[in-house]
């Protein structure tokens, strides 16, 4: 008796200590994935400054997507209003900035709406972009 | 004269046809006025301006109200932005 309770209790340990590492760190798995799916190609940049699913995609995927762009949309509305702009002017302004840094590897949309993989050459970008 | 200002081509473009299918839903025969119309208005044309074609295709941009200009007095910023933020960009 006092042995099965003894194992209960190192059980529930086992599941606690993940828990707290993932109330202590939250989003910290997500923004990994994020990260790996991004360089991966799964996740490309699109000339409007969000993010968006290359391909058929997955549910998951598609998460992170809607995640990352929420946070972004966030972020642009706060510095839009500072800036005197509208959200969509910045974060168009920041989607320019954002195909122009992407790595080797990571998609981008190009103004005709295709996806395109970086390579060494300079990537597609609007003719507003500066 | 006048110089010549291509000011709105896409305008142009889209909203013919629709002019015309409503003309031709109006009355029968309404196609006939509506060509007879955009002959006169073309010889009209050729009378006085010369108009040349653009050099590249016309693309329907859907964030054209966001101006060049804007986008030029923000991308210091947007570029801080990024930079300080790099677990969403």
């Amino acid at each position: 008796m006092e042995a099965a309770m003894k194992t209960k209790t190192f059980r529930n340990a086992a599941l606690i200590v993940p828990l707290a590492a993932a109330l202590a760190f939250p989003g910290a798995a997500l923004a990994q994935d994020y990260a790996s799916a991004k360089a991966a190609g799964l996740i490309g940049e699109k000339p409007d400054g969000y993010v968006a699913v290359v391909g058929a995609g997955t549910a998951e995927l598609r998460r992170i997507v809607d995640d990352i762009n929420i946070k972004r949309k966030a972020v642009y509305a706060d510095k839009a209003q500072a800036q005197h702009a509208t959200v969509e002017e910045y974060a168009f302004t920041t989607g320019c900035r954002l195909i122009a840094q992407a790595q080797p590897g990571e998609k981008y949309q190009a103004p005709d709406g295709a996806w395109k993989t970086r390579g060494a050459a300079a990537a597609e970008r609007d003719p507003r972009c500066p | 004269m006048t110089r010549p200002r291509l000011t709105k081509p896409r305008a142009l473009a889209t909203s013919l046809p629709m002019e015309q299918a409503r003309q031709v839903d109006r009355r029968s025969g309404g196609r006939v006025v509506v060509m007879a119309g955009a002959m006169t208005a073309l010889g009209l044309l050729a009378g006085c301006i010369s108009v040349t074609a653009p050099d590249k295709p016309i693309v329907i941009e859907l964030n054209i109200n966001i101006k060049q200009e804007v986008i030029y007095r923000l991308a210091a910023d947007a570029a801080k932005t990024v930079e300080e933020n790099p677990d969403i960009f």
